[in-house]
């Protein structure tokens, strides 16, 4: 999916480290307890990144693919 | 166990409309003396159009219904004339404190600045509201309540809806210009058009109860999620009138409503919540699934018009109901009465659907998503919830999340077709279909307020700033203006010393502050005191157009309007002019 606002080039500074932290943060948790994990470190990167529409592009490429090749990767219209 | 309040009944009266050969005629028929309803009614006697209030019942709401009016619906019962009764009565709330287990994690301030004549809200029974509104009604000539007047059948024609109403003594007909409809969310008349109200139903079930006690919690409204006396779902505590408190119980899908509104049931849930010891007696208990939805129209045929409940309906997390029905009828009821008067052409009732579903759409829109934060759908949603909740007790930005309801607020009709845009350069909310703040002022000498000056006719509001009167140039345009025939009641706001007079004296400042307004500045205000226009000062075309588009007329500069339209209502006396 082409974006106009999310930077899809690599912006992380140590990429191997950031990632072994990532999963180092769900060491020991079972699975309701690395969702809610999960869910904070979003809410917190979110406010983070504060753009709604940099996040609303981050979430519709979150999404890409997850429902097998054909499906529809858009997020469903905005209320 | 269950010891419900008595409310007042009202007798049923033979009508001699009941009696006449043909069908007897009114301007304005209302179904429905609901809040909504009532409200209606009130506000067509104030602009003098005669109307006949039917109700099926003969009495006031019973049980556990709206408790908390806003701020905006009490400045609309100020100018219905008992808007001081009900904050008398009702119990005052500004704060709002949510709970996440044991703590709490937020609280918010719904009326942070002064300088309001009304708080953010009251909590006051549903029962009590109507039953004043009851009674204003009886005190005004133009309307009638006719109770156990159930309609029946409704046939909308050319020149006329008739009525078939359904009465202790039998039936009989009746046919009106306009027909409003305000008969709840079940709304029978809905029906019989053939007309559907839809949305979504959310999957939950709440206990609602009302409960008698002596108990010393501050007035505020405290929300909990999960807390430990009712784990894994979420409750509500208000404060209402006379020692009765509102407990809400979050009990999930899977409750059985019937089950769950036993006292046995009821008691140990409360028990838990207040402690072993606690004494309170229980009003009035029900178990409630609620919905968001709406009609696609709420005039879906030229003189039927739909409002409250019967046309839209919200859950109670935000108190959007009532508040919204009321504003309903504050934005038809003037329309009305001056399409009637002949001071508006027919065009003006369609900016009742284009005002008000963009201000339903509003509030679903909020009300769902209250809902959801309260009612999660599947875990992952929980896992957000739980989460937000978790990181608001540290860390600040997380507050903002939190969603226990987000209350009543009247909607600014920015998208209206009635409003002119600003030409001129204006800082600040007052922007054009924005409803007109209140501030402090004083009117010879004695306290006053802002908003008692504004609406039930078209008002001009001339900011003086500190000058003690006005260039010239405006004066001239004022006068023209009123040689015109113009129906403006004129208001002036000044900051000097000069408290004789008929100019409001804006003392600390506020009124010119809310309405970015200096030396010059000019505000049209419709009755219902949404803004339709401003300027920098005043040019009689400019102001003449803009009054056109706000009466739903093609704004044509320089359209002088008919001489001796007179004003609106009577019961306002217009400002004597500062000399310049
Ligand atoms: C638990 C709960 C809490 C709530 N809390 C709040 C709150 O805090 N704040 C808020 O603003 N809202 C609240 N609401 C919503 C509020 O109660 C409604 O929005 C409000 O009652 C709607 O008013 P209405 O006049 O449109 O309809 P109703 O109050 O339902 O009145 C309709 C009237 O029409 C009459 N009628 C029906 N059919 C006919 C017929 N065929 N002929 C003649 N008459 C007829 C009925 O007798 C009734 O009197 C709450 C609702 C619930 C259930």
């Amino acid at each position: 999916m082409e974006t106009q606002h999310l930077d899809i080039e690599l912006r992380l500074d140590r990429p191997d480290d950031f990632y072994e932290a990532l999963v180092d943060m769900h060491r020991g948790l079972d699975e309701a307890q690395s969702r809610l994990v999960n869910a904070k470190l979003i809410l917190l990167l979110s406010n983070q990144v504060g753009d709604l529409a940099v996040l609303r592009e981050a979430m519709a490429v979150a999404r890409e693919d997850v429902l097998g090749p054909d499906s529809e990767t858009e997020l469903p219209p905005q209320p | 166990m269950v010891q419900a309040r008595e409310n007042p009944v009202y007798p049923y009266r033979r009508s001699p409309d009941q009696d006449g050969e043909q069908p007897a005629h009114h301007p304005v028929i209302v179904v429905g003396a609901g809040p909504i309803g009532l409200s209606a009614a009130i506000d067509l006697a104030l602009h003098d159009v005669d109307n006949v209030l039917l109700d099926e019942d003969d009495t006031v709401s019973i049980g556990s219904r709206a408790i908390c009016f806003a701020k905006r619906t009490l400045e609309i019962f100020d100018r219905l004339g008992c808007g001081q009764r009900m904050v008398d009565k009702g119990v005052t709330w500004n704060l709002g404190r949510v709970f996440f287990r044991e703590n709490e994690v937020y609280r918010f301030d719904l009326l942070p600045e002064a300088g309001h004549q009304r708080p953010a809200f009251i909590n006051l029974q549903q029962y009590f509201v109507e039953e004043y509104l009851v009674d204003r009604a009886r005190a005004l000539e133009g309307t009638e309540v006719r109770w156990k007047n159930r309609v029946t059948a409704v046939e909308p024609g050319e020149s006329a809806v008739h009525l078939t109403v359904e009465t202790p003594d039998g039936p009989y007909a009746m046919t009106c210009d306009y027909l409003i409809v305000a008969d709840g969310a079940r709304s029978p008349v809905r029906h019989m058009l053939g007309f559907k109200s839809e949305g979504q139903v959310f999957q939950d079930r709440f206990l609602i109860a009302d409960v008698v006690m002596k108990a010393d919690f501050p007035p505020e409204r405290w929300f909990w999620f999960d807390p430990p006396f009712h784990e894994g779902q979420s409750t509500l505590l208000h404060r209402q009138s006379e020692n009765v408190w509102r407990i809400d119980f979050q009990l999930g899908w899977d409750a059985d409503p019937e089950e769950e509104k036993r006292p046995e049931r009821v008691i140990p849930r409360i028990r838990a919540m207040l402690g072993e010891d606690a004494e309170f007696e229980l009003e009035w208990v029900s178990v409630y699934t609620f919905q968001c939805r709406r009609m696609e129209s709420f005039r879906p045929l030229p003189r039927v018009f739909f409002a409250g409940d019967a046309a839209h309906q919200v859950s109670p997390f935000g108190a959007r109901g009532a508040n919204s029905g009321i504003q309903d009828t504050d934005n038809l009821v003037w329309k009305l009465a001056a399409v009637l008067g002949g001071r508006a052409p027919e065009s003006l009732l369609a900016s009742y659907d284009a005002e008000r579903i963009p201000a339903a759409d509003e509030n679903i829109l909020n009300s769902t998503r209250s809902t959801d934060f309260i009612s999660p759908k599947g875990e992952v949603s929980r896992s957000f919830r739980d989460a937000t909740l978790m990181l608001a007790e540290r860390y600040p930005f997380a507050r903002r999340l939190v969603n226990s309801g987000r209350l009543s607020v009247p909607s600014v009709l920015s998208g209206s077709p009635l409003n002119t845009p600003d030409r001129d350069p204006f800082g600040g909310r007052m922007v054009p279909g924005a409803p007109c703040a209140d501030a402090p002022v004083r009117l010879a000498g004695g306290p006053d307020w802002l908003l008692n000056h504004l609406g039930g006719e078209f008002t001009g509001v001339y900011f003086l700033g500190a000058e003690p009167g006005m260039p010239k140039a405006d004066g001239e345009a004022l006068d023209a203006l009123e040689r015109g025939g113009i129906p403006i009641r004129w208001v002036f706001v000044g900051q000097g010393g000069d408290e004789g007079g008929q100019v409001l004296v804006d003392a600390e400042g506020l009124a010119h502050e809310r309405y970015d307004a200096r030396a010059g500045t000019f505000y049209l205000i419709r009755p219902d005191q949404h803004v339709a226009a401003r300027w920098r000062g005043v040019e009689r075309d400019a102001v003449v157009e803009a009054l056109t588009r706000a009466t739903g007329g093609v704004a044509v500069a320089s359209t002088p309007r008919r001489a001796g339209d007179g004003n609106a209502t009577s019961r306002h006396r217009a400002a004597s002019r500062p000399a310049g």
